[in-house]
């Protein structure tokens, strides 16, 4: 189908650019799907511009994943006469469609882009406002120092190296550029740092960023005085060359990826609109606008967005992204279904009983804990640190100056100010930065996005471990199939095989995974009874596969999934159904456990205790039947106890506990989809590599407190100078880009040397 | 030593340009997306499906 489109359009190329275009479609998009985009007011909120006759609007399509994609994406308007241009962004997945509005719709290049395999994706989070634009300052602000450094160290040299006494003047004229050039980094490159510390001062605490603040505004002074007074050069060099560095930490530090989202909330999971129901006509209606009282249509495979009663249909609901429970459930009528759920069979209806922001599971974000939290930022040990540097600075300042004060008070001044010149924790801030962006960079390399640099050291801190079960210890998409019973014969296995992959439901598809279709043998007569079973003739035997209940007609409650399966009414046995451990998990709980304590909650039913309490060992703690809530709850619990909690889940279940925890990692299958907010997203297949993760983070530390005590021997050679009021400009000037550079070295090698031993 | 002033001015302005360059591309968003540009020159304008590229 798609490639029908594409040929009609002269667009076959697309087939011969890659190997592997366009992932295979697989399901077909329902009709009035997209009709919400005919609605105006939707409309609105998702264009970027438009007139009378154009209209921009951009997509984001998470389908995007190849060069041909690419191509396919650009040469949209081959398909579409109406889209003028379409760019791609393909860092962030996103596409720029200018179309104009007499000649094609948004709607139709919605299904245009479904059709061709790339669904854009709208949620309700596009409701909101726009999106921050990424802030670009810093670039500038840093391209703004690199330029005044460059330029002033060159303007320099006379001052390094000495000048001909008959062209004094010219040095003079040198000295007053520098000193033009270092007033834009003093007023805009060095901001960020004032306003950092103006910060920190008014939560009365002292952040590293204020002695550098400090630091740089008596260093532009004294040097100014010099250039004024004509008595020296000043240290403009090195000035701007400190605020140059310390940028490109900053920068390299809070490099953030961009195409991954850590602050994810409900509503970017809920779609945009849904019909309503109103005199038996679809209105697509917007989410914010659903009340109490009005009639939804679900369709099949959409989600239910607000708690409501089911009026019609059979409801068959996975609620696997809310509960953690992995197989669907089935409501009947007049029962109370949650917001959260996917109905899986057939179209239902539901009378809504309370709006969209108010339901079970939205409610779980909008707690006031997580508010203060925000707030309530931890402080990292370098700020620690670096008070006490300050305090030591302000000690030898303060006797040095006394003693100059007593012998000789004309170099008192000059000793104070190179003193504080020369001991911002420059050093300090350079070591911490380089050091978290590279961490920061090799676990990116891993496929462990951390949100930022703090999380780094959250992560080292961490004394328990807790695991969601479903999704994060197991395999969403595998299941470990056993059967029991009378004894099955291959030709019987295949009738078993050929009735299950008549039926879409879960367990009846993995059976047929399972078994593997062979011989095409025809079913007739196939019935389904939603979330009882299904039956069926097999070349004329009469096969039913479903609950115990369905098979015999008794009722008999066993934890676990079983299948049981009957020929010609003759029960048989049944299929087990357990969950696929992924496979790295043993060994990684091995190794954690020696070090943590370990908690495993898990929304499912206890069938698999054992098992996991065997994995785990004794000292750990399994809780089952677990509701986000009592998730969320277990951690505080452990909070209160004192431990520092790392909690390890995948689905919106967790979400509670995510941002509950000291540190929440969410684990993906693929690093685009969809996460709740958390502080870190892993991969999947990268889970046995946590401890090694953990162990960088742990050697980060220790890199930081190194690479500080060298600089510390750097400052204890600039103070030797400066106490005495000798500090000459090539000293400086030799000293600040030495200790810098150096630094840069001991924390960049030292940690990827440390990443390299860990084979990471 | 006139010579000398006449050379800062030029080398300093020219540095200044690149300066301006610079930030003008940070604006432009040169800087945000590196995959597609790259990908994006390789295409042709018409590609000719009866020649086809193995």
């Amino acid at each position: 189908m798609v490639y029908q489109i594409l040929s009609q359009s002269d667009l076959c190329d697309y087939y011969n650019l890659n190997e592997n275009p366009g992932l295979s479609q697989r399901i077909k998009v329902r009709k009035d799907k997209f009709s919400f985009l005919d609605d105006e007011k939707i409309q609105l909120q998702l264009i970027s511009f438009r007139d009378d006759k154009q209209v921009h609007i951009t997509f984001y399509l998470p389908q995007m994943h190849c060069s041909s994609c690419l191509y396919l994406l650009e040469n949209l308007h081959r398909l579409d006469g109406g889209v003028i241009s379409s760019k791609v962004n393909f860092t962030r997945k996103e596409v720029d469609i200018v179309l104009l509005t007499d000649k094609t719709s948004l709607r139709k290049v919605a299904e245009t882009l479904t059709s061709i395999g790339y669904e854009p994706y709208i949620s309700l989070n596009d409701l909101k406002e726009k999106r921050p634009v990424i802030d670009k300052s810093m670039v500038y602000q840093i391209g703004v120092a690199g330029f005044a450094f460059g330029n002033i160290m060159l303007l320099s040299f006379p001052e390094y190296l000495g000048i001909d006494a008959t062209e004094t003047s010219l040095r003079s004229v040198f000295r007053w550029i520098s000193f033009g050039l270092a007033i834009p980094v003093l007023l805009y490159s060095a901001l960020p740092f004032y306003q950092s510390s103006w910060k920190s001062i008014k939560h009365k605490f002292l952040n590293i960023d204020a002695p550098i603040a400090l630091a740089i505004i008596i260093t532009f002074i004294r040097s100014a005085y010099e250039v004024i007074s004509g008595t020296g050069g000043g240290y403009f060099d090195s000035m701007t060359g400190i605020v140059f560095f310390m940028l490109a930490g900053r920068i390299l530090q809070d490099k953030t990826y961009r195409q991954l989202s850590f602050e994810r909330d409900y509503s970017s999971y809920f779609p945009i609109a849904i019909s309503v129901l109103k005199d038996n006509k679809e209105v697509p209606t917007a989410l914010p606008d659903i009340k109490p009282g009005d009639t939804l249509l679900i369709h099949h495979e959409e989600l239910i967005p607000a708690d409501g009663i089911l009026t019609r249909g059979k409801a068959f609901i996975d609620y696997s992204f809310v509960t953690g429970e992995s197989l669907p459930v089935l409501k009947e009528m007049g029962e109370i279904v949650y917001a959260g759920g996917k109905q899986t069979e057939g179209n239902i209806e539901i009378l809504v009983v309370k709006e969209v922001t108010q339901s079970y599971l939205t409610k779980l974000w909008n707690r006031d804990e997580f508010k203060e939290q925000e707030e309530n930022k931890k402080v990292s040990f370098v700020n620690i640190l670096s008070r006490y540097f300050t305090y030591i600075v302000l000690t030898i300042a303060a006797a040095t100056a006394v003693y100059w004060q007593i012998n000789d008070p004309s170099r008192m001044w000059p000793a104070v100010t190179a003193i504080f010149i020369i001991a911002c924790p420059c050093a300090l801030f350079l070591s911490n930065t380089f050091t978290n962006g590279n961490v920061l960079r090799i676990l990116g390399r891993n496929h462990l996005y951390l949100r930022n640099a703090q999380t780094i050291e959250e992560m080292a801190g961490a004394t328990h471990i807790v695991f969601d079960k479903t999704g994060t210890l197991t395999s969403t998409q595998q299941q470990d199939i056993v059967y029991e019973g009378l004894a099955l014969t291959a030709y019987q296995l295949h009738q078993v095989a050929a009735l299950a992959d008549s039926s879409n439901h879960p367990l009846s598809k993995a059976l047929a995974k399972h078994i593997g279709k062979t011989k095409e043998i025809h079913v007739e007569g196939f019935k389904e009874i939603t979330g009882q079973g299904i039956e069926g003739l097999v070349n004329n035997d009469l096969l039913k596969l479903g609950s115990y209940e369905y098979i015999t007609g008794e009722v008999n409650r066993q934890p676990g999934t079983a299948v049981y399966i009957s020929f010609e009414g003759e029960l048989f046995g049944y299929f087990l159904f357990n969950n696929h451990y992924r496979e790295a998990i043993p060994s990684l709980i091995n190794e954690l456990k020696k070090e943590y304590h370990l908690s495993v909650l898990s929304g499912d039913n206890t069938a698999e205790k054992d098992t996991l309490q065997k994995l785990l060992g004794k000292k750990a703690t399994l809780l089952f039947h677990q509701k986000p809530e009592d998730k969320l709850q277990y951690i505080q619990y452990l909070q209160n106890q004192g431990e520092k909690v790392m909690m390890i889940g995948d689905g919106l279940n967790d979400a509670g506990a995510l941002k509950q925890s000291d540190i929440g990692i969410a684990v993906a299958e693929q690093t685009n989809n969809f996460t709740p907010s958390s502080d870190a997203i892993i991969e999947a297949k990268q889970l046995s590599k946590l401890t090694k993760f953990i162990s960088l983070c742990r050697a980060n530390r220790n890199i930081v407190i190194a690479s500080f005590v060298l600089s510390i021997v750097y400052n204890v050679i600039g103070l030797f100078f400066a106490v005495q009021g000798t500090l000459s400009p090539l000293i400086a000037a030799i000293l600040m880009p030495s200790s810098s550079l150096s630094i840069l070295l001991l924390t960049f090698g030292s940690s990827s040397l440390i990443a390299r031993q860990m084979k990471l | 030593m006139s010579v000398i002033i006449i050379l800062l001015i030029a080398s300093i302005s020219i540095a200044g340009l690149f300066l301006f360059a610079f930030l003008w591309g940070v604006k432009s968003g040169q800087f945000e997306d590196d995959y597609s540009p790259a990908s994006r020159i390789l295409f042709d304008d018409k590609p000719t499906s009866s020649t086809k590229t193995e």
